[in-house]
C-alpha cells in the first residue's frame, strides 16, 4: 500500500531540492503505523465476525442496512454531530478571534481553562453538569431559594439539551486553538487593505478574512464533527436512555448480546461515514488551502483599546467562562462539600470538608488495586508523554507529506485515511487488538505499550490537521529563496519550516497530552492494572456506593483539572521561550 | 484475567504467592461483558489461566463458547449446591450479591411515609416519582432488576407491570453511577428509591464521613423482590500451568480469600465457613427468596426482554 504508488507522487513543477523527492518516503511511518496497529486489527475482527453469522455473511449487513431501528439511530447520529458542531462553531470562532487578534492580561489562563474540559472523562464531565445543573445542582438551588420553588425548575439531565451542551463544553477549545492559532498569523493588514478599497467591514470580512481562514475552520469543525459523531459517554451519561448514536448501539450490540456480526455491520457504516464526510472535507480543503504569508503574532494581535473593545472582549470571555468554566468551578466546590448521610431532620446536610483529599491518601482494606493520587499521576503523566512524542513522530511526516503535495493524487488517497481511527469505535477496537496482535513479536495484549499506542490514534489526527494547514501554508518560494541560496534539505528544514510551525507543532503536541491524559474507554480496556491512570483511579471511587467514595472521585477529578490547567501553561511558557514567536 | 470492579488485598495475594513461590499477575479488562467477550475471542491463545467475573447472566455464552476447562475442586463439596449453576464444573461459584431496590431512610422518616417492602407497592401511587432504575441495555443492575420484575411477573406479566412503574412516574438512567450519585435522595437527587444492591447499605456506612450507628438506606425485600447475581471463575482452556490455575481456583474458595471480599468487592461470600465482618452482619440484607431465572433461560431471552422493555418503558 505504501510504496506502488510512489511513482505517482506529486507534481515536480517545484525545483526540487535535491533530485529525490522524500515526499513519498513521509509516508511509510505513518502508513506503517496505521496499518499494523489500526487496519490490521480491524480487518481481523471484523472477518471473525462475519464468520460467526449462521448463513451468509451478507445476511446481517442487509438486515441490518434495511431495519428501520438502524436508520433511527443513524439519522440520530447525524443531527445531533451537526447541532453539536454548528453549536461549537458558534461559541468558538468569536473566541477564536479573541484569542488570534488581542493580547489582554489573563489570556493564556482563558485559553488554558478552556482546554481543561477536552481532557475530562465523561463520567466526571456527567458528575460536573450534575452538580451544577442537576436536580439538586447549584442552579436549581439557587433558583429554588430565589423564587421560592418546591420543586427544581430545570430539567437537565436526560434531554437532547444536554448532549449538545456537554458537546460544546468538550470540543469548543478544538475551535479555539486550531482557528485561533491560525487566525493570530494572519496579516491584519489584508482586510485593513480591503477596507481602505472600499469594503464594508462585512464585505472585508466575507471576501478576504473568512476564506483565508477557512481551511483552519473547515479542519475544526471536522475535527469536532467527527468526535460529535462518534460520541458515547455523553449520550450513555447525559442523554441517557431515550437516545443512542450508533457507537451506543455497537457498545450494546457487542457487550451485552455478543451478536458481533450486526456489531460488525454498524462499525463499518460508523467507518463508512467517516470516510465520507473526510473525503467531502479533503476536497473542500484542497480548493480553500492557498499559500499565504504567516505573520509573527507579536505583530498581528493588539491590546484591547477602545472601550468598545473591551466590552465585547469581556462580554466574549464572560460567555466562555459560563459555559466552559461554570461547570469546572461546579465539580470543584462539590470536592470540598460534605454530604451529610445521618438519618436526622433533614434529608441533605451541607458544609465544608478536605475529607474527600485526605482520604485519597488512605487504602482501608490495604487493596492491591489501590493507587496513590501522585502514583495514578504520574502514570497518567508517563501515557501522555509517549502520546505526545508518538503522535508526533507519526503526525507530523504525515503532515509534511500532505502539505508538500497537496494535490497529488496519492495524498487524495491517503489523506482521508488518515482520519479514520476518529471515527472507529472503541469496542470494536479494542476487540481487535485482542485478536489481531496476539503472535509474538507483536503479542501486545497485555504490554504496557499498547495503551500510549492506542492513544496515538486518536491523537495523531489532530496532530495532523493541526500541522498540515500551517505547513501548507508556507510559500514555497520562502523554501526555493532557501535552496537557491544553497541551504541544504536539513537547513530548509530547521531555519525556515520549523520556526513557521513551531507553534502549529505546540498546539498538536497540547491536544496529544489532552487526549491522552482524560482518555477512558480504552485505557479502561487495555490499561494494566498496575499502572492505573487518574480517570481509572477516579472510576474505581465511582463504581461502589458511599458518600466517601463519590467526594474522593470528585477531589481527584479536581486534582486532575489542577495538572491539566498547569501543563497547558506550562506548554504556553515554553512557547514563547522557544520557537513559537518568530 | 477479570474485569474492571475486582479488588483484593495486598496481604492475601502476598499468602499465595508466597505459598506457591510465584509471583500473580492481574488483568483487567473492561467491564464485567467486555471481559468476557475479550476471554471468548482469545480463546485460541489465552490471555491468562484463570477468569473471574462472569455473572449468572452471562454464564451461558461462557459456557457455550466453551472458554473454561472443568475443574472439580474439593471446596466444592462445603459450598451450597444452589450456587453451582454449572453442573459440569466448568464455572465455579466465587460470591453473590443481590440487586434490590433501595430506599433513604432519613426521606421515609421526615415525609412519615412507609417504605416499600416489594416490588407490589412500587407502583402505588404514594410512591409517585420515586424511583429511579437503570437501563438494562447497558446496565447490568438495571438488567439485574428487569430479571427480577419476570421472575416474579412472569414473561405474562413484567410488560404490565413496567407499564404500571411508567404510569407511576418511574425514571429511567444509563448506569448504576447516574442513578445512585446523580438522582438518589442520599447523593444530592429527588429520588428516594434507587435500583442498587442488598450490599450498598453496609457500603454506605463503612464509607461514611461521619461514622453512623445506623445505615442510611434500606432495601427492599419481600416478596421475592431481589434477584441473585453469582459470579464464577473457571480455567481458561489452554492454559500452560494447569496446577497453578487449579491452586488459584481453590484460593479463591478458600476462606482466607473469602473473608477478604466483602469489604473489597461488597459482595457475599459463597464459602459459608467463611465469617462475615461485623458492617456485613450488622447492616447487610440478605433477602430470604430471591426471583429465580436459570442461566439458559436468561441467555435464551435477554434480547427479546430488553426489546420489548425498551418498546414498552423508553417509547
Amino acid at each position: 500500500m505504501n510504496s506502488n504508488r510512489g511513482s505517482l507522487g506529486g507534481p515536480t513543477q517545484r525545483p526540487s531540492i535535491s533530485r529525490f523527492d522524500p515526499g513519498n518516503l513521509l509516508w511509510i511511518l505513518p502508513l506503517a503505523f496505521l496499518g499494523l496497529f489500526f487496519f490490521y486489527p480491524l480487518v481481523q475482527i471484523f472477518s471473525l465476525s462475519f464468520a460467526r453469522s449462521p448463513g451468509s455473511p451478507l445476511l446481517p449487513i442487509a438486515a441490518t442496512l434495511r431495519s428501520q431501528e438502524t436508520l433511527h439511530v443513524l439519522g440520530f447520529t447525524f443531527g445531533q454531530a451537526a447541532a453539536s458542531t454548528l453549536l461549537t462553531l458558534m461559541v468558538g470562532l468569536p473566541g477564536a478571534y479573541l484569542f488570534g487578534r488581542y493580547a489582554f492580561r489573563g489570556k493564556s489562563a482563558l485559553r488554558a481553562l478552556s482546554g481543561i474540559p477536552f481532557v475530562l472523562p465523561t463520567v466526571v464531565v456527567a458528575a460536573a453538569f450534575t452538580a451544577l445543573l442537576g436536580p439538586r445542582g447549584w442552579i436549581n438551588q439557587g433558583l429554588m431559594q430565589f423564587l421560592h420553588l418546591t420543586t427544581p425548575p430545570i430539567t437537565f439531565v436526560n434531554t437532547l439539551a444536554a448532549i449538545l451542551l456537554a458537546h460544546v463544553f468538550y470540543n469548543t477549545t478544538i475551535v479555539l486553538r486550531m482557528v485561533g492559532d491560525f487566525w493570530s498569523h494572519l496579516d491584519p493588514n489584508l482586510g485593513a487593505a480591503a477596507r481602505t478599497l472600499g469594503a464594508s467591514r462585512w464585505r472585508a470580512w466575507t471576501n478576504v478574512t473568512l476564506p483565508l481562514l477557512a481551511p483552519a475552520i473547515l479542519a475544526a469543525a471536522l475535527l469536532v464533527f467527527l468526535f460529535d459523531f462518534t460520541s458515547f459517554g455523553v449520550i450513555l451519561l447525559l442523554g441517557g436512555p431515550r437516545f443512542a448514536t450508533l457507537e451506543v448501539e455497537i457498545y450494546y450490540q457487542t457487550v451485552s448480546l455478543f451478536n458481533l456480526p450486526t456489531a460488525a455491520v454498524l462499525s463499518l457504516l460508523q467507518l463508512a461515514c467517516t470516510l465520507g464526510l473526510t473525503i467531502i472535507y479533503t476536497r473542500l480543503a484542497g480548493r480553500l488551502s492557498r499559500p499565504i504569508t504567516l505573520r509573527s503574532a507579536r505583530l498581528t494581535q493588539q491590546p484591547l483599546r477602545t472601550w468598545k473593545e473591551r466590552f465585547g472582549a469581556g462580554i466574549l470571555a464572560a460567555v466562555l467562562l459560563a459555559i466552559l468554566v461554570s461547570p469546572l468551578a461546579a465539580l470543584g466546590l462539590r470536592s470540598f462539600t460534605r454530604y451529610g448521610s445521618a438519618p436526622r431532620g433533614q434529608a441533605v446536610e451541607q458544609g465544608w470538608t478536605l475529607a474527600n483529599y485526605q482520604q485519597l491518601a488512605q487504602n482501608p482494606q490495604s487493596s492491591i488495586f489501590y493507587v496513590p493520587p501522585t502514583a495514578a499521576i504520574r502514570n497518567s503523566l508517563a501515557y501522555a508523554s509517549a502520546t505526545v512524542f508518538l503522535s508526533l513522530a507519526i503526525g507530523a511526516p504525515a503532515a509534511w507529506a500532505l502539505a508538500r503535495d497537496g494535490r497529488s493524487r496519492l495524498t487524495r488517497w491517503l489523506d482521508p485515511l488518515l482520519m479514520l481511527p476518529l471515527g472507529t469505535s472503541a469496542v470494536t477496537l479494542g476487540l481487535g487488538f485482542i485478536v489481531a496482535l496476539d503472535h509474538p513479536p507483536l503479542d501486545l495484549r497485555a504490554s504496557p505499550l499498547l495503551l500510549p499506542i492506542a492513544h496515538t490514534l486518536v491523537a495523531f489526527p489532530f496532530v495532523v490537521r493541526s500541522l498540515a494547514p500551517a505547513l501548507a501554508s508556507i510559500q514555497p518560494e520562502l523554501r526555493q529563496a532557501a535552496a537557491v541560496l544553497g541551504a541544504t534539505p536539513r537547513q530548509v528544514l530547521r531555519f525556515i519550516d520549523l520556526p513557521l510551525v513551531g507553534r502549529a507543532l505546540l498546539v498538536s503536541a497540547v491536544f496529544a497530552f489532552t487526549i491522552s491524559i482524560g482518555e477512558f474507554g480504552a485505557t479502561a480496556l487495555i490499561a494494566r492494572p498496575e499502572y492505573p491512570t487518574v480517570p481509572i483511579a477516579i472510576f474505581r471511587f465511582l463504581s461502589r456506593p458511599g458518600a466517601i467514595n463519590f467526594g474522593q472521585a470528585m477531589a481527584l477529578s479536581t486534582i486532575l483539572m489542577v495538572v491539566t490547567a498547569a501543563g497547558m501553561l506550562a506548554i504556553e511558557r515554553m512557547r514563547i521561550a522557544e520557537v513559537g514567536e518568530f | 484475567m477479570t474485569h474492571d470492579s475486582f479488588e483484593i488485598s495486598q496481604d492475601v495475594v502476598a499468602q499465595f504467592e508466597t505459598q506457591q513461590g510465584v509471583d500473580v499477575r492481574f488483568l483487567k479488562a473492561g467491564d464485567a461483558g467486555t471481559a468476557l467477550n475479550k476471554a471468548i475471542l482469545s480463546k485460541d491463545q489465552p490471555l491468562a489461566d484463570v477468569f473471574y467475573g462472569v455473572d449468572n447472566t452471562f454464564l451461558s455464552r461462557a459456557l457455550e463458547e466453551g472458554i473454561f476447562e472443568p475443574y472439580r475442586s474439593p471446596l466444592l463439596d462445603v459450598i451450597p449446591q444452589k450456587f453451582q449453576l454449572d453442573p459440569g464444573a466448568n464455572a465455579l461459584p466465587v460470591d453473590y450479591g443481590d440487586v434490590c431496590v433501595n430506599y433513604d431512610r432519613a426521606f421515609y422518616e421526615q415525609a412519615k411515609l412507609q417504605p416499600p417492602e416489594s416490588l407490589a407497592d412500587l407502583p402505588d401511587e404514594r410512591y409517585r416519582g420515586q424511583l429511579v432504575v437503570e437501563n438494562p441495555a447497558t446496565s447490568s443492575p438495571g438488567l439485574a432488576f428487569l430479571l427480577a420484575t419476570i421472575g416474579v411477573y412472569g414473561e405474562q406479566g413484567y410488560l404490565e407491570y413496567w407499564n404500571a412503574l411508567v404510569a407511576n412516574d418511574a425514571l429511567v438512567v444509563n448506569d448504576w453511577d447516574s442513578a445512585y450519585y446523580g438522582e438518589f435522595t442520599l447523593h444530592g437527587g429527588t429520588r428516594p428509591l434507587v435500583v442498587s444492591y442488598g450490599s450498598s447499605p453496609p457500603a454506605e456506612v463503612y464509607f461514611a464521613e461521619t461514622p453512623l450507628d445506623q445505615a442510611p438506606t434500606g432495601v427492599v425485600t419481600a416478596d421475592r423482590s431481589c434477584f441473585r447475581q453469582i459470579e464464577f471463575v473457571g480455567i481458561l482452556a489452554g492454559t500452560q500451568q494447569r496446577e497453578l490455575a487449579q491452586a488459584w481456583v481453590d484460593f479463591m474458595l478458600s476462606t482466607t480469600f473469602q473473608e477478604d471480599m466483602p469489604l473489597n468487592m461488597f459482595v457475599y461470600p459463597v464459602n459459608p465457613n467463611a465469617a462475615l465482618p461485623a458492617v456485613f452482619s450488622e447492616y447487610a440484607v440478605i433477602p430470604e427468596s430471591t426471583a429465580e431465572l436459570s442461566p439458559d433461560s436468561i441467555a435464551a431471552g435477554r434480547e427479546g426482554w430488553i426489546e420489548a422493555w425498551t418498546g414498552v418503558v423508553l417509547r
